[in-house]
């Protein structure tokens, strides 16, 4: 029976499912978690913000209790904010986000040391630069600094940094709120140094996002004064704390901060900051994504319950075309319970084989992808997608063994309901029944 | 002579859309052990019919058919088959033989479905030396690896008598064996029918031809869903 062409069909068919299946659910996938995992090591793994732009108050207090915890790896203070940026010469302003770090210890608590190119080893220098010492450097975004990539995804460096400068402005607050210098000149102003770039490759970061060093961020927000403030303070746990359960220490440390800090002055500004879990504080750029994967996860179901329906279309055709046998094989005495076993094993064979088959041809397809378009693109000049739009560096190509599990028995089990049901209804009739109706 | 097979009072009536065709119309009918009985009748007589109710292929819509005085309407499904497999044998006008087996695999298939997996182990090789015979008897020793379609009309007919035989049942039913078969090729298994009978073996033949019905020991004769 495996060697007839419908069963070599049906083989082809349950293959060609579990292939598309394997192969679109491992690509999306991989965006998505590529895209989670760029916005986990932006972030951290826990972030304890506020969203007004005059910051919270004592957090050099907070960060002494946190990183006196063995469940916190890191924890580094940033001043976040929005600015105007100019290079010197030019009467273009371009709207900024700011963000001042301690580099090194920001690159202890985030993924952002290695989003660096020349300092990617030594993230603690990345304001580090050779030319004028009194000016400090800086890390600016690479699409804000090179505009994009060229069409193969590749953005250029030379081996030298060329000297570049900005001058940055911001307007400056006082912990009330206020403009802190409503009667001169509005603004503070410092020039900076190009030092390095930035590439976490998220789009709306690398395009907007320039890191000072976090004294100078301070002082050009107006957070200097003596209640120090900041806008956020990102954590990395250590590394037998999950995600979660740091949080929630976090969190619960925050309520006896507050609760110490209550009658301090400026401890309303402590009343807005919020302790999240990256996924939280990444909400608004993870959403979309997520909704998008869910829309697809109930796509993949409605294309489940088609291949399960194209697999019991196959089943019927082929019992139904067996039917004659199964009148001989009733004739001679065999019971219904066998007959519906032999072609439950007949359809797991097929399930098994087909899916392996598909499997094993998608595996193999998704390994390659990368280097079928890249030959692709050099052949032809043709891409999947364009690099310079879009933020995806490769093809996901890291099949999940849990993933392909889960296809295979899925295939088996609809190959087995799409024969169960033809195969009992023909085991049911007499063979008197099935073999006249195939005489005629 | 015992009586082997026996049909009391058998009715059959097929729903054909709104009308119905009254097939069998309370037929009776006895077989003794090692007759070699003949049912003939024009086409649509019921002959065909009875013999599907006899090998439990199809059911009687009233009356009975009892086998060695045991009422085969009380079968369990699990006796059922068990009848269908080893107390008679069935030859059918079309052979239908399985095409995706060989000649042998064909005649060896009441036999498996009999001992089940783990018993046809311990049972194959007499089991085989079984089929072996059967086939070098019916002149088939040397087509045992063909598939039904390299064969001929007779030797499909002699394969399907084989298998029909590899249980040793008591009672061998055939439905118009020789139907489509030329008139030598039939004549042929019309002598084989005969040698079996002559080893014994009862047989029950159905047939449209007044001439092949004349090989019987006994000629039943159906009109009109009645023996006349």
């Amino acid at each position: 029976m495996l060697k007839r062409r419908i069963t070599i069909l049906a083989i082809a068919s349950i293959a060609l499912c579990v292939f598309i299946t394997l192969v679109v659910m491992t690509v999306h996938n991989g965006i998505v978690n590529e895209f989670k995992g760029k916005n986990h090591r932006f972030a951290g793994d826990c972030v304890v913000s506020t969203d007004s732009l005059v910051g919270f108050t004592y957090y050099e207090d907070f960060l002494a209790e946190l990183r006196a915890k063995p469940f916190v790896f890191a924890a580094a203070p940033a001043i976040k904010s929005f600015g105007l940026l100019n290079q010197p010469g030019s009467d273009i302003n371009i709207g900024i986000e700011i963000t001042g770090i301690e580099p090194g210890e920001f690159s202890r608590a985030t993924g952002f040391g290695k989003t660096l190119y020349y300092n990617r080893l030594q993230p603690q220098d990345a304001f580090a630069h050779n030319y004028d010492k009194n000016l400090p450097g800086c890390v600016v975004g690479i699409i804000m600094m090179q505009g994009g990539t060229d069409k193969s995804g590749k953005y250029h460096h030379s081996s030298f940094r060329s000297r570049y400068e900005f001058s940055i402005s911001c307007f400056p607050l006082t912990a009330k709120g206020a403009l802190a210098k409503m009667s001169t000149g509005l603004v503070n102003s410092k020039t900076f140094i190009y030092a390095d770039d930035s590439h976490t490759q998220i789009p709306k970061v690398d395009s907007k996002m320039i890191y000072i060093p976090f004294h100078f961020a301070q002082k050009l927000c107006g957070m200097d004064g003596p209640d120090k403030r900041v806008n956020a303070i990102h954590i990395k746990f250590a590394e037998n704390t999950s995600v979660s359960e740091g949080t929630e220490k976090v969190k619960a440390l925050w309520q006896s901060f507050l609760q110490k800090n209550d009658d301090k002055k400026y401890a309303n500004l402590l009343q807005n900051v919020t302790v999240q879990k990256w996924t939280d504080f990444r909400r608004s750029s993870i959403a979309p994504m997520e909704k998008e994967q869910t829309m697809l996860l109930m796509l993949f179901i409605m294309l489940g319950f088609i291949t399960v329906f194209i697999i019991f279309v196959v089943f019927y055709m082929i019992i139904s075309h067996k039917s004659k046998d199964i009148g001989i094989l009733k004739s001679i005495g065999i019971s219904a319970i066998s007959i519906v076993n032999i072609f439950l094993a007949f359809a797991f064979l097929v399930g098994a084989i087909g899916s392996l088959v598909g499997a094993v041809c998608g595996w193999a397809f998704v390994s390659k992808a990368n280097d079928i378009e890249a030959w692709l693109f050099e052949e032809y000049g043709w891409q999947l997608w364009d690099r310079s739009v879009y933020a995806i560096g490769a093809i996901p190509d890291q099949v999940q063994i849990n993933v392909v599990t889960l296809i295979v028995i899925s295939a088996v089990a609809a190959s087995l309901l799409g024969a169960l049901i033809p195969s009992i209804q023909a085991a049911r009739k007499t063979p008197v029944e099935i073999l006249q109706v195939n005489q005629l | 002579m015992d009586t082997i097979i026996s049909a009391t009072g058998i009715c059959k009536t097929y729903k054909l859309g709104q009308s119905t065709l009254e097939v069998l119309k309370g037929l009776d009918l006895s077989v003794n052990e090692g007759e070699f009985v003949a049912i003939v009748g024009a086409s649509g007589s019921g002959k065909s019919t009875l013999l599907h109710i006899l090998g439990a292929l199809d059911k009687a819509d009233a009356g009975n058919v009892r086998y060695k005085q045991r009422d085969i309407a009380s079968f369990s499904q699990k006796k059922l088959n068990l009848y269908r497999n080893g107390s008679v044998g069935f030859v059918f006008q079309f052979y239908h033989l399985l095409d995706e087996l060989n000649v042998l695999e064909n005649v060896l298939l009441p036999a498996m479905a009999k001992h089940g997996t783990i018993g046809w182990f311990s049972h194959k090789k007499s089991i085989k030396a079984r089929a072996m015979e059967l086939l070098h008897r019916f002149g088939l020793a040397d087509r045992i690896k063909h598939r039904p379609y390299q064969l001929s009309g007779g030797e499909r007919q002699r394969v399907a008598i084989a298998r029909a035989l590899i249980n040793q049942p008591k009672l061998l039913l055939a439905d118009e064996p020789t139907g489509n078969l030329d008139s030598e090729t039939g004549n042929g298994i019309l002598k084989v029918l005969e040698q079996l009978n002559g080893d014994g073996q009862t047989v029950i033949m159905v047939t449209h031809d007044d001439n092949i019905a004349s090989r019987g020991h006994k000629i039943i004769r159906l009109a009109d869903g009645k023996i006349v």
